[in-house]
C-alpha cells in the first residue's frame, strides 16, 4: 500500500450545492479518511467545511479535483485562523497563546502563521491585543 | 574626551552629528573600540513599544452656555476623573467602557480622539449658581476641545521580570496567556534596545528630556511612580528585574496611531501599547560603555505568576540573550518564549529617532533635575479597620 498523507481542505459551498454529499464521496469514492475539524453549512446559505484528510495522496488530488468538478471552492492547507496581518503590530500577545507554533513572530517583524500547525482552537482569536485574529466560521 | 550637550547639539544642527541606535552601536564599538566609537559617534537612540497600563490623558472641553461643573464625565461610555475643575478631565487607558467592557476602554477613547474621530462625551452635574446646566450629551473631537495631552504616569520600566506559570490552570495576566505547567514563558521590555537600559543610572535622562512619544515630540516630566533606584543591580549597573520608571507628557495633536494603540489583553482588561524613543549623548566613554549594552549581559528574574502571594516567586535568572532566542531552560526543561513588547515597533522608533536626529529636527536636552537615588519600593500595609 502506497504511503499516506494527512492535509487540511477549506471547502466552500456556494448555496445551491449544500446538498452535495461531498465527504461522503470522498470516503466512498476516493478512500480517504476524513475528520471534520469544523462545520457551518446551512441549506440554501454559503456553507463552509475545515477536513483534515488522510489518504495516499493520488487519491487526495483525485479528490480535490472531483470536489472542483463539482463547483465547490477548495483551499489546500486551509484554516478557520484569518489574521488582519497589515494591522498586525508585532507584540507577540497571540504566540503566547499558541500550544503548537504555529504562530511566531519574523525577527523584527509582524506575526507568521502556519496553517499545516494549525489546530484550530482560536485561542488565539481571544488572545490577539489588536482584535485582527477572527475565526472563518464565525461570520456563518 | 568628553563632549558636551552643547558641542553635541552645535553638530546636530549643522547636520553632522552622527547618530546610530542602541544595537547599531554594539558592532561599532566592537570593530572600532570604546575609545574611538566615543569620539566619533554622538548620539545613540533607544526605544521601547509596549503595554503601559499607567496611561492617560488630560483634556478641557472648553464651557457650554450656559456652563456645567461636571462631576460624573464618560466618554463613549468610559468613565473618567470628575474630581478636577468643571471641565477638566482625566481618562485613565485601563478604564472600561460600560456597555463593551474591556472591549472598548480609555486606551481607544484617547487613540480615537487621536485619529480624529467624534467621541460621545456625556456628562452629569448637580448644578451650581455659577454652573446651573446639570446635564449635557455632546460630540467632540480632537480640534474642538482645548488642551488634550497625553500625561503618563509611569512607563519605559527599565526592566521587567519574565513570566511563567506553574499551575494546572491557564493563566490571563498583563503578561499575556500564561500556559499550566511552565508551558510557556513571557517577557517585557526591547531589551538592548530598551531606553533605560542603555543609562541604567539615568546619567542623562531626567526631568525635562526630550523624547520620542507616540509619533510627537514628547518630554519626561518626573520619575515614573514605582521608581525603584535600589533593586540589586548586576556590575553593569542595570536592575535585576523591575527598576527606574519615567513619567512622560506630550500634545495628543501631533501623535499617531502608528506609534500608540489600545491593547486588549483577555480577561484582563485593556492597556495601552506606548511608543517610546529616547536619544541618549555619547558625552564620554563611561556613557559609551553602558550604551553597548548586549542582551546576553542584561539579565532580568523569571516569576511563576500563580503564586500570588507576595513570597519569592524567582524561579530563575535570565538574560535577554535567552529569553529572545525563542526557548529557555525552566525545571530541565525547554520552554518556548514570546515577547509582550513589539521588537519591530521599537526598532521602527529608534530609526525615526535616528532621522529626526541627524536631520536637525530633534536636539538633544539636558536634564533639569535628575532622579533619586536610592528610592526603594514600598509596598501597601494592611492594617486593621475599626
Ligand atoms: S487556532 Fe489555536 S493552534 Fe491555531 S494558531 Fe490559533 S492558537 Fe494556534
Ligand atoms: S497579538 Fe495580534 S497584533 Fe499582536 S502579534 Fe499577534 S496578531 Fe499581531
Amino acid at each position: 500500500m502506497a504511503a499516506t498523507k494527512k492535509t487540511k481542505l477549506l471547502l466552500m459551498f456556494p448555496k445551491e450545492l449544500t446538498g452535495e454529499p461531498a465527504t461522503w464521496v470522498l470516503v466512498k469514492e476516493y478512500d480517504l479518511k476524513i475528520n471534520i475539524l469544523k462545520a457551518s453549512i446551512n441549506y440554501n446559505i454559503e456553507g463552509r467545511l475545515l477536513l483534515e484528510v488522510e489518504g495516499e495522496p493520488r487519491k487526495i488530488n483525485e479528490g480535490i479535483a472531483y470536489l472542483k468538478r463539482s463547483g465547490i471552492k477548495v483551499e489546500k492547507n486551509g484554516t478557520s485562523t484569518l489574521i488582519d496581518t497589515d494591522r498586525c503590530i508585532g507584540c507577540g500577545m497571540c504566540v503566547a497563546a499558541c500550544e503548537t507554533g504555529a504562530l511566531t513572530l519574523e525577527p523584527y517583524g509582524k506575526v507568521q502563521f502556519s496553517a499545516e500547525k494549525c489546530l484550530e482552537c482560536m485561542l488565539c482569536v481571544k488572545a490577539c491585543s489588536q482584535r485582527i485574529i477572527t475565526n472563518a466560521f464565525d461570520r456563518f | 574626551m568628553a563632549k558636551t550637550y552643547r558641542e553635541i547639539n552645535e553638530k546636530i544642527a549643522s547636520g553632522k552629528a552622527v547618530v546610530v541606535d542602541a544595537e547599531e552601536i554594539i558592532d561599532i564599538v566592537k570593530d572600532e573600540g570604546l575609545e574611538a566609537a566615543a569620539k566619533r559617534v554622538d548620539v545613540v537612540t533607544t526605544a521601547t513599544f509596549g503595554c503601559m497600563c499607567s496611561s492617560g490623558a488630560f483634556l478641557n472641553f472648553g464651557h457650554a452656555a450656559p456652563p456645567i461643573r461636571m462631576s460624573e464625565i464618560m466618554l463613549n461610555k468610559v468613565p473618567c476623573m470628575g474630581g478636577l475643575a468643571a471641565v477638566d478631565t482625566y481618562i485613565g487607558a485601563t478604564s472600561e467602557s460600560e456597555d463593551r467592557g474591556w472591549e472598548y476602554g480609555g486606551a481607544h477613547v484617547i487613540c480615537d480622539l487621536i485619529d480624529g474621530k467624534s467621541v460621545l462625551l456625556e456628562a452629569r452635574s448637580p448644578g451650581t449658581d455659577c454652573y446651573p446646566t446639570k446635564e449635557i450629551k455632546t460630540y467632540i473631537r480632537l480640534d474642538d476641545i482645548n488642551e488634550a495631552y497625553l500625561y503618563n504616569p509611569r512607563n519605559a520600566y527599565q526592566n521587567y521580570a519574565a513570566a511563567t506559570n506553574s499551575s494546572d490552570r491557564r493563566l490571563y495576566t498583563y503578561m499575556g496567556i500564561l500556559q499550566p505547567r511552565y508551558g510557556n514563558v513571557t517577557y517585557a521590555t526591547s531589551g538592548q534596545l530598551s531606553p533605560l537600559m542603555n543609562d541604567p543610572k539615568m546619567r542623562t535622562i531626567g526631568m525635562g528630556t526630550k523624547i520620542f512619544l507616540a509619533g510627537a515630540q514628547g518630554y519626561v516630566t518626573w520619575y515614573g511612580t514605582q521608581f525603584n533606584s535600589a533593586k540589586p543591580a548586576s556590575a553593569n549597573g542595570i536592575p535585576i528585574g523591575g527598576g527606574r520608571t519615567i513619567a512622560v507628557a506630550g500634545d495628543m495633536r501631533a501623535m499617531s496611531t502608528d506609534f500608540i494603540r489600545p491593547g486588549v489583553l483577555e480577561k484582563y482588561g485593556v492597556s495601552m501599547f506606548v511608543g517610546i524613543g529616547i536619544p541618549i549623548p555619547v558625552l564620554d566613554v563611561e556613557m559609551l560603555k553602558c550604551l553597548a549594552v548586549e542582551d546576553k549581559d542584561i539579565w532580568t528574574v523569571l516569576e511563576d505568576y500563580s503564586d500570588r502571594s507576595g513570597a519569592d516567586a524567582t524561579i530563575r535568572k535570565v538574560n535577554y540573550a535567552e529569553l529572545k532566542s525563542g526557548s529557555i531552560m525552566v525545571n530541565d526543561r525547554m520552554v518556548r518564549t514570546s515577547p509582550t513588547t513589539s521588537l519591530m515597533k521599537s526598532k521602527e522608533i529608534a530609526q525615526i529617532l535616528k532621522e529626526w536626529i541627524s536631520s536637525g529636527e530633534f536636539t538633544l536636552t539636558e536634564p533639569v533635575m535628575s532622579f533619586p537615588e536610592n528610592h526603594a519600593l514600598k509596598s501597601l500595609k494592611i492594617r486593621k479597620v475599626k
